[in-house]
């Protein structure tokens, strides 16, 4: 067993570990010296300036308010698109009455489930670039209806009231159907005849859900609200597609801030590397705080 | 819609289920019209927004403007056709196809060959490199945006397919070492011991063995990072600025609702939009339980 085996460790892990280290490892490392200087991008001259840029970004008003609206996704988009994922998972697995009591799906769950699934296999950038059609003012099939329906039509992304709202409410629509399907594979996991003998002492289907299937899904859960916090925390594509920004910074987020510091009109690739490792942190305790905080005994069916 | 019950309904149910079954059925009643109309109402605003955009895309920019509800006179296919050749819709969908095809293919040789050892094999320092592969995972991509920018450029790879290639077969590397690590660990050892005794050498072993028997988990873990590397933006907009004729299709597409704002040209945006949607939904409606199952398989280990 142990004959002619380094040759093919040596083979098989050096060049994924060249690819890594050089586009991978190095940038992080290289982003976290960046912050500490004054580099204005092109020139070679970056001055080392210590924490200065931190401290600049304490008393940042921009990214304060890039910061807002990202805690308002990260405080609504996974609570909502949760719910919404374990609701019309729940109809799709056991919201029917044939067969077995509470087991089994509605009807057309197949196709429900295809036509939910869809958002998930469109890139952001049509999403986005969709989304941004329907809430045109004019033209748009948002207002279209509401004004057939002889219902006001405000102007949505053109608004700074409404147009965090709009992309927030995106943001949902496009994760939902995958959550659904989530959860659907998740709670077909769990063996029958527990419900069958739930249902037999006498359980109402509200009890089954919250006493046996939310507490056996658990595990998934804490997995999507990991994913969807991370996700609530860039929202870069949407943002940058749908607003810009704007208007007048009102759904402005934290990435789009980075990228505009970096890519923008200036290149202040010191300050915007600051930004970014205030981004890693953040998502670094946005994990670590779920995995804590979701901390439960690990249920296998054997 | 009905939501009647068929009368086959309880025929194979066991009496004493069906005993148990008949407290509950007058709450089933409600709670079933009241389900289907929530599930009907989301399958609505999930295809709405599509089937509009399929429809708006024969219409002439007058008649977009004039009713969002109202349908084409006509079919227009020269929306298309402009958006295939003006907006050269067509070739940035060419160019996505080769990158990703790259891509994948990189990925998930690099992804495959170091989960197989990480897996099977037990050397020096196994433990680090594992994690400081896995640890990836926990990195947004916007913190390296800057340096990546420049390691990049000074390789001679900015605006090149090869660098874009290169970058999204790096930072695909995490997920797709986890997920095979952890799918070729359940693989029978028998089998590898077996053929070791034969007088199999490690490499045959390797691709004539264990990458067919892990065929399952590389199908998942290639569909995953198909769509991730087909769908991505931001590492093109960074790593592509330039030669308009290298870009792919998000930043084609991108591009294109940026023109159409100056110039009005609505069909021509709907039109590229659909050409653009269009086969993946056609491939995922071919393979969606592959698909799905593939994309909730990486969470849910």
């Amino acid at each position: 067993m142990r004959h002619g085996k380094y040759p093919l460790i040596i083979t098989f892990l050096v060049p994924p570990l060249l690819l890594y280290g050089v586009f991978v490892v190095s940038p992080y490392l290289q982003a976290f010296q960046i912050s500490t200087t004054d580099w204005l991008g092109y020139s070679a001259d970056a001055n080392p300036v210590g924490l200065d840029n931190f401290r600049t970004l304490l008393h940042d008003g921009y990214l304060w308010n890039a910061l807002k609206n990202n805690a308002l996704l990260l405080a609504v988009v996974p609570v909502v698109t949760i719910i919404l994922g374990l609701f019309f998972a729940t109809m799709l697995n056991m919201g029917g009455r044939r067969g077995r009591a509470g087991v089994s799906g509605v009807r057309g769950t197949s196709v429900y489930r295809t036509v939910y699934f869809f958002p998930q296999v469109l890139s952001v950038v049509i999403i986005a670039l969709l989304w941004k059609e329907v809430y045109h003012p004019n033209s748009g099939l948002l207002n279209g209806t509401l004004g057939a329906l002889g219902l006001p039509t405000p102007s949505w992304l053109g608004d700074p009231r409404t147009a965090f709202w709009c992309v927030l409410a995106v943001m949902v629509w496009s994760n939902v159907g995958f959550y659904v399907v989530l959860f659907g594979a998740a709670m077909s996991a769990i063996p029958r005849d527990i419900y069958e003998a739930v249902m037999l002492d006498g359980a109402s289907r509200s009890v089954t859900l919250r006493k046996i299937t939310i507490p056996l899904l658990w595990d998934t859960v804490q997995v999507a609200w990991i994913y969807l916090a991370i996700a609530a925390l860039d929202a870069f594509v949407l943002v940058q597609l749908m607003t810009n920004g704007g208007p007048n910074f009102s759904s402005d987020v934290i990435g789009l801030r980075m990228y505009d510091t970096a890519f923008g009109s200036e290149t202040k690739f010191g300050y915007a590397s600051a930004i970014g490792v205030v981004m890693f942190f953040l998502t670094l305790s946005v994990a670590v705080l779920a995995l804590r905080a979701g901390r439960r005994d690990r249920i296998e069916y054997s | 819609m009905t939501i009647l019950e068929p009368p086959v309904a309880a025929q194979d149910t066991g009496a004493p289920v069906a005993a148990a079954d008949r407290p509950v059925r007058r709450e089933l009643g409600v709670a079933n019209l009241f389900s289907h109309g929530f599930l009907l109402l989301w399958g609505a605003l999930t295809a709405l927004p599509l089937l509009w955009m399929f429809v708006t895309s024969f219409k002439s920019n007058g008649e977009i403007l004039a009713d969002p509800w109202g349908l084409p006179a006509a079919l227009r296919f020269d929306n298309w056709v402009r958006a295939w050749t003006e907006a050269q819709i067509g070739r940035y969908f060419l160019n996505s196809a080769v990158v990703v095809a790259g891509s994948v293919t990189l990925t998930m040789l690099m992804g495959a060959t170091a989960a197989y050892v990480f897996a099977r094999y037990e050397f020096r320092g196994k433990q680090v490199l594992y994690y400081l592969f896995v640890g990836g995972l926990m990195f947004p991509v916007f913190l390296a945006l800057v340096p990546l920018f420049f390691v990049v450029r000074n390789a001679g790879l900015f605006g090149t397919w090869t660098g874009l290639i290169l970058v999204y077969a790096a930072y695909s590397l995490p997920f797709t070492v986890f997920f095979l690590t952890a799918f070729f660990r359940t693989l029978p050892t028998a089998v590898a011991e077996a053929a070791l005794v034969d007088g199999c050498g490690h490499f045959r072993l390797f691709f004539q063995v264990m990458l067919p028997m892990a065929r399952p988990g590389l199908i998942s873990v290639g569909i995953f990072n198909f769509l991730s590397h087909w769908n991505q933006f931001l590492l093109p907009q960074v790593l592509m600025q330039g030669d308009d004729s290298k870009w792919v299709l998000a930043q084609g597409l991108a591009a294109l609702a940026v023109s159409q704002g100056y110039a009005g040209d609505y069909s021509q945006l709907f039109a590229g939009l659909t050409i653009a949607v269009l086969p993946v939904l056609a491939v995922y409606v071919m393979f969606q339980r592959q698909i799905q199952s593939g994309l909730t398989a990486g969470q849910l280990k």
